[in-house]
């Protein structure tokens, strides 16, 4: 009888076994490589997108994006909204459930003092966060229990999704690091490099700059996930390396961030190990137009609104300038597939999607021949249009970076047809994307005509972004030269829009604020964006469950992924 | 010679505190900012702050200090402890990286067993490959071997790291899939087949500096070796009745060395400071890399350390080959 049973025991696990392929840790080892190396693992203190991706396997946020935009509830049971009474009438509270019975991979419960700690953690003024601006205008946040987190807006939010939702901000435990509040942040090295999270992987080993080991956490809320035991997050290198390593020789499952032509692509992804993944997200290539004088005579004025730019602040200039580039071509040449040419500064989600200023998507050289002509612009001997001895003549500056200085040399030779002169000039990204006050190369200084580069929002609501070009944001000396509104751009009917947007809750009459604000930028000729750039990444064949994700990180649902058999 | 020894080593003290102030003093005065690689969707004034909590605020004068004190005060201290137990440094704060806000030094110690495997073994395949080449190239000079010898030095020095490492990735890594393109540093070796990984996934590397290390020795060899051949000293061994294979590899060998030894000396601080371009091509994570990202990355802290680790080094080594010099040649003698 005994015997028997052991048997009938046995023949069923047998046939079990097939059904075993869901179970945690059951697909072994997962290699991931990005080319930038994470340097920690708490985001809070570096803010890189490298950073945010390697915390997600860690630490998670209440609420995130899906692939499609929709936020989707994650450690609680449902996301708040005013029909489900988690939002207040007023829009100035909302009111965190969180899930029953979730831990820490320590195995300790997650509370709502947590969240509360979070807050408080991010917030200290000495503490250096780079999420801070998230939670601008939470007043406070109560824990009336365990599981519950009210948090108080001192304004109405129409939107309220700003704190603990998206990649962002996610939950740190308040044990491990209620010793590394303020100044004290940049000294726990030990919390920093191994925090203690509710996602589905724990750090083993954390290298600085090279290479991180996670484990599969054992007090995950998911019993069966995740699929792999361990996950090696190799840092270093270059975007082809990294490319090669997944697409051609197969050494890593997925890899990230692949700024690379598109025909080296193509070529790397017809070996036939992987497969090359793409999402549209907010990310645009464009031009920036200086509405100011930055002729160096000004001396402290210089680059400031007090001198308007002599021949920029005529908007049939502008408009020349934005008719005479070739959009599509240059998109062509320098993203292929994971580009699209664009004719608005806000390209994304597709309810905010203006379609009131496509006419530019075809080059009209002829056009702004005219329109020049017209306005009283008149070609000199050497080619060169000039009007009361101001001769259109710019210098035009952007980054370091393959792609965009043939862009810049494309959009000379228009430019020059049209008789304007351009200067070109390219400054080391670490030099132009930096905010030292002190040098006259920032992009915020912006000590050229016009300037090129990429920006994007995160999250799905563009309110923030698009009061980027209020007055209050024009950089200056009285700012220290901090400030969004690069073209100097001030205008009240904008400002008005942006102050309506900050109180309107309605979705539709929002996306409706946001497309009138895209239009006015447009068309005002400030801003010529060119190329609607995709996230590219790759992964091997024999990864399954990617959803490569635009608004999130892209390591948002690394507990599903699975290697295909 | 022991005089000598003492001057020059207390001589390095005022040259090594003045490499330090030079290497601040250009770093602060290159355009740069440690928040510039946060994405722009992060607010300035966010990054203000974060800059504001690197300590970037502080005084120039004060930064240095500070750093002084932490690299030749808590650092040692911080070695004793680790050494003896002891609790020297307890409490006491280090030299800080702005990209990762933990000690530079325990990174230096991550790192360096990566360099020291690849760039130190290149450095030792690449001498033991030159020597001999060296000689017999010199021997039978203009010789078939000679002129092949010449041949591939040239190759090895004029064409540059960066090429030959993509090249032998396309060719072993990408066609044959023999060796790993990206080098693995959680790799532990602790049996046969761990050894084994961890020879492929150095093969490379170690190839393409070898060639470089073997071209630039042997020429030195094979010069030396010249100028020795046509002695009177040797000409008097060979009357003597003395057999090649002792004039050769007794006489003229040991001489022709003196040079060769001071210039190998003379490399090795070059091995600490790994081949930055060759450790980015194959993705060795060792100090050549972290110096190249740090700089980047303007991690001042991180930038100074290593810097002026290597600074101290070639300082050290140089030394050290003077003395080589006066212990290999009885002639050379410094007091």
């Amino acid at each position: 009888m005994k015997m028997k049973t052991i048997l009938m025991g046995a023949a069923c696990a047998f046939a079990m076994a097939p059904a075993a392929f869901a179970e945690r840790g059951s697909d072994g080892q997962l290699n991931i490589i990005y080319w930038q190396a994470p340097s920690t693992m708490n985001q809070y203190l570096s803010g890189g997108n490298k950073e945010q991706d390697a915390a997600a396997l860690v630490n998670e946020p209440l609420a995130r994006y899906d692939a499609s935009g929709a936020i989707v509830p994650w450690l609680v049971d449902e996301v708040p909204t005013v029909e489900n009474g988690g939002v207040s009438a007023d829009l100035k509270t909302i009111t965190w459930k969180l899930t029953e019975g979730l831990k820490w991979s320590d195995g300790t419960p997650v509370t709502s003092s947590d969240v509360k700690f979070t807050w408080e953690y991010c917030t200290d003024p000495d503490g250096g966060c780079a999420s801070s601006n998230y939670f601008d205008g939470v007043a406070s946040i109560d824990t009336p229990d365990e599981r519950t987190a009210v948090i108080h807006f001192s304004e109405p939010k129409p939107f309220p999704y700003g704190p603990f939702v998206g990649a962002s901000t996610p939950i740190i435990q308040k044990a491990q690091f209620e010793n590394c509040v303020g100044a004290k942040a940049q000294e726990c090295t030990t919390e920093n490099f191994n925090p203690i999270g509710t996602g589905p992987f724990v750090v083993t080993d954390f290298r600085p700059n090279d290479v991180i080991s996670f484990k599969a956490n054992p007090n995950y809320r998911d019993p069966n996930k995740p699929a792999f035991a361990t996950v090696t997050f190799k840092g270093g290198g270059d975007a082809q390396a990294a490319g090669r390593s997944v697409l051609e020789t197969g050494e890593f499952d997925y890899a990230w961030n692949l700024q690379l032509s598109p025909d080296v692509l193509a070529s790397m992804e017809s070996a036939g190990k992987g497969t090359v993944i793409k999402g549209f997200g907010t990310s645009v290539e464009r031009i920036m137009i200086n509405l100011t004088d930055v002729s160096p005579d000004l001396g402290d004025e210089r680059g400031t609104i007090k001198h308007p730019h002599p021949f920029l602040s005529d908007i049939n200039v502008r408009k020349a300038l934005s008719m005479a580039i070739d959009r599509a071509l240059l998109t062509k040449i320098g993203y292929g597939e994971t580009g699209k040419p664009t004719c608005n500064v806000l390209p994304a989600p597709a309810i905010y999607v203006s379609t009131a200023n496509d006419s530019c998507l075809t080059q009209d050289i002829e056009g702004a021949n005219k329109l020049l002509d017209d306005a009283g612009w008149v070609k000199g001997s050497d080619g060169i249009r000039a009007k009361d001895g101001v001769r259109l003549s710019v210098l035009y500056q952007t980054s370091t970076n393959a792609v965009r200085q043939k862009y810049q040399a494309a959009i000379k030779q228009w430019w020059n047809q049209i008789g304007v002169e351009v200067e070109l000039r390219n400054i080391s990204a670490s030099v132009f994307f930096g905010s030292d006050p002190g040098s006259n190369d920032t992009f915020q200084k912006f000590f050229a005509d016009v300037e090129m580069y990429t920006n994007n929002f995160n999250g799905t609501d563009p309110e923030g972004y698009m009061a980027s070009w209020t007055c209050a944001q024009i950089p200056s000396p009285e700012n220290q030269w901090q400030g969004n509104n690069m073209p100097r751009f001030c205008n009240d009917d904008y400002e008005a829009l942006v102050k309506e947007m900050s109180v309107t809750g309605d979705i539709n009459k929002r996306a409706e604020l946001a497309k009138a604000m895209n239009d006015m930028l447009m068309q005002n000729y400030i801003i010529l964006p060119i190329t609607h750039r995709a996230s590219v990444s790759a992964r091997s064949n024999t990864l399954g469950g990617v959803d490569m994700n635009v608004w999130d990180s892209q390591m948002w649902n690394v507990a599903d992924w699975t290697r295909a058999k | 010679m022991l005089t000598f020894t003492i001057r020059r080593l207390l001589l390095a003290i005022p040259t090594l505190l003045f490499i330090a102030l030079v290497i601040f003093a250009l770093l602060k005065l290159a355009p740069g900012d440690p928040t510039a690689n946060v994405p722009l969707t992060v607010p300035p004034e966010v990054k203000a702050k974060m800059r504001e909590a690197l300590g970037l605020g502080q005084p120039n004068y004060i930064q240095f200090y500070k750093w002084l004190v932490q690299f030749f005060v808590i650092e040692p201290q911080i070695m004793i402890d680790h050494f003896f137990g002891t609790h020297f440094a307890d409490g006491k704060l280090r030299v800080i990286s702005w990209q990762w806000r933990g000690p530079v030094m325990d990174v230096v110690v991550q790192r360096l067993p990566q360099t020291l495997w690849v760039v130190g073994l290149s450095y030792v395949v690449g001498a033991m490959i030159a020597i001999p080449i060296g000689v017999i190239s010199a021997y039978k000079q203009y010789s078939w071997f000679d002129q092949i010898g010449t041949f591939i030095s040239m190759i090895g020095f004029s064409v540059p790291t960066f090429f030959t490492g993509l090249l032998l990735i396309v060719i072993f890594s990408v066609y044959l899939g023999w060796f790993p393109s990206i080098y693995d540093t959680t790799l532990v070796v602790n049996d046969w087949t761990s050894f084994v990984k961890q020879m492929k996934q150095i093969a490379m590397p170690v190839f393409v500096l070898a060639l470089y290390n073997a071209a630039q020795i042997s020429r030195f060899m094979r010069a030396s070796m010249l100028d020795n051949l046509n002695q009177d000293y040797v000409r008097t061994a060979r009357a003597k009745g003395l057999s090649e294979k002792v004039v050769v590899l007794v006489h003229v060998l040991r001489n022709s060395m003196i040079p060769v030894v001071t210039v190998i000396a003379l490399g090795v601080p070059g091995v600490f400071g790994g081949a930055i371009i060759t450790e980015q091509v194959f993705k060795v994570n060792g100090i050549g890399d972290m110096l190249i990202k740090a700089i980047e990355a303007n991690d001042l802290p991180t930038v100074q350390t290593l810097t002026f680790i290597f600074a101290f080094l070639i300082v050290i080594f140089n030394l050290i080959a003077d003395i080589l010099y006066g212990i290999l040649d009885p002639r050379i003698r410094y007091d």
